[in-house]
């Protein structure tokens, strides 16, 4: 999911959030978002035009545009060639695209395998992919939003 | 230390766009392998890499326990936001005062160690003193510094690399974006820009480029 794709919540390039901004499915986000971005299990693809002052925290952090904030990316945090981060990441993994530009630290956590007591870890994780996620919705909290007509 | 500098009348270049997938050339590089022996031990140390993003290097300052930063000094020295006009009529040059008020802000003694690489022979000529204070500010006592420096051999087009860490022992080095090599620094200059620091120890590198390892 790193690019956009009609089965996830896509706010376009002409729409302006501010407050916080939190879900339950996955989200291409093309606008602008300023306070604060929660998405916990779900993944989060800043797109080129993609402006963020916020703190974000998803499962799958990919960014193509601009960000002003720290960023927790559970699984895995993507700067694409085009992107531009002032701050600080916390991840198991990076990538990093040649011509990104960072400013900030990196935190690299080590995956936490959790098993259910007295079942086998290969079974713990075969439930774990098997697991169906919850109706998906996307909310803005608190926010104001509004979306410019171009 | 004006060598090149005069060349191109201290103006700002604005860099042209990244030589985006090119080719890495290997090199191995002692005075890398020298400051890998410094970090090793203990965990948790913080390093702060001043040359382009790379995520080898980032992984591999993960990899060894430590936390890595990353400051593309050059690119910040280089954005339109610090020019300001020149002494002669048309020129630009760089607003110190700007850069240090909005880069390389780190609280005193933040750092373990810092990666300079070849930053400093392509830094506009009114950053180079202030840089060098500010990184010596931020680096821990007995922290260490690892900085490349061209020879006169390397020529006034020698072209700025991306160094991406593949090992302890070498190196990868990318065509970067067009930075303009500013000057070349003889091993005398190169002891006094760094004469607050306790040691210095020159290693002859490969391709015109002499490797430092330094120590505050």
């Amino acid at each position: 999911m790193d690019t956009y794709r009609a089965d996830v919540a896509n706010i376009g390039k002409s729409v302006i959030i501010k407050g916080e901004l939190s879900g339950s499915e996955d989200l291409y986000l093309d606008g602008e978002v300023e306070g604060n971005i929660d998405l916990r299990n779900y993944n989060l693809v800043i797109g080129p035009n993609g402006r963020v002052r916020a703190n974000v925290h998803a499962k799958e952090v990919v960014i193509h545009g601009k960000v002003d904030g720290n960023i927790t990316g559970v699984d895995k945090v993507e700067l694409k060639k085009s992107a531009l981060l002032n701050g600080d990441i916390s991840t198991q993994r990076i990538v990093i695209e040649d011509g990104a530009f960072f400013k900030g630290s990196i935190d690299i956590h080590k995956a936490e395998v959790k098993v259910d007591a007295g079942r086998p870890a290969t079974q713990a994780v075969a439930a774990a992919k098997t697991f169906s996620a919850p109706a998906p919705s996307v909310s803005a909290v608190g926010a104001s939003a509004t979306a410019e007509k171009k | 230390m004006g060598f090149f500098r005069n060349l191109f009348g201290g103006r700002i270049e604005t860099p042209s766009a990244p030589d985006e997938g090119g080719v890495r050339i290997p090199r191995r590089s002692t005075g890398f392998n020298q400051f890998t022996r410094a970090i090793l031990r203990p965990d948790g140390q913080r390093i702060l890499d001043l040359g382009s993003t790379s995520s080898s290097n980032i992984n591999f300052i993960t990899g060894l326990g430590h936390r890595a930063y990353n400051e593309d000094v050059l690119m910040a020295a280089n954005a339109s936001r610090l020019a300001v006009p020149g002494p002669e009529e048309g020129s630009t040059t760089v607003d110190v005062e700007r850069f240090l008020a909005e880069d390389l802000l780190y609280e005193p003694e933040s750092f373990d160690a810092v990666l300079f690489w070849d930053v400093c022979d392509y830094l506009p000529e009114p950053l180079v003193k202030p840089v060098v204070e500010r990184i010596y500010q931020i680096t821990k006592p007995h922290g260490a510094l690892l900085a490349f420096f061209h020879t006169r051999d390397a020529g006034a087009e020698a072209p700025y690399y991306r160094y991406h860490i593949k090992s302890a022992e070498t190196l990868e080095l990318q065509q970067g974006p067009h930075f303009q090599l500013q000057r070349v620094f003889q091993n005398r200059h190169v002891e006094n820009l760094f004469h607050d620091y306790n040691s210095i120890k020159f290693f002859l590198g490969k391709e015109n480029i002499r490797e430092v390892l330094l120590v505050r």
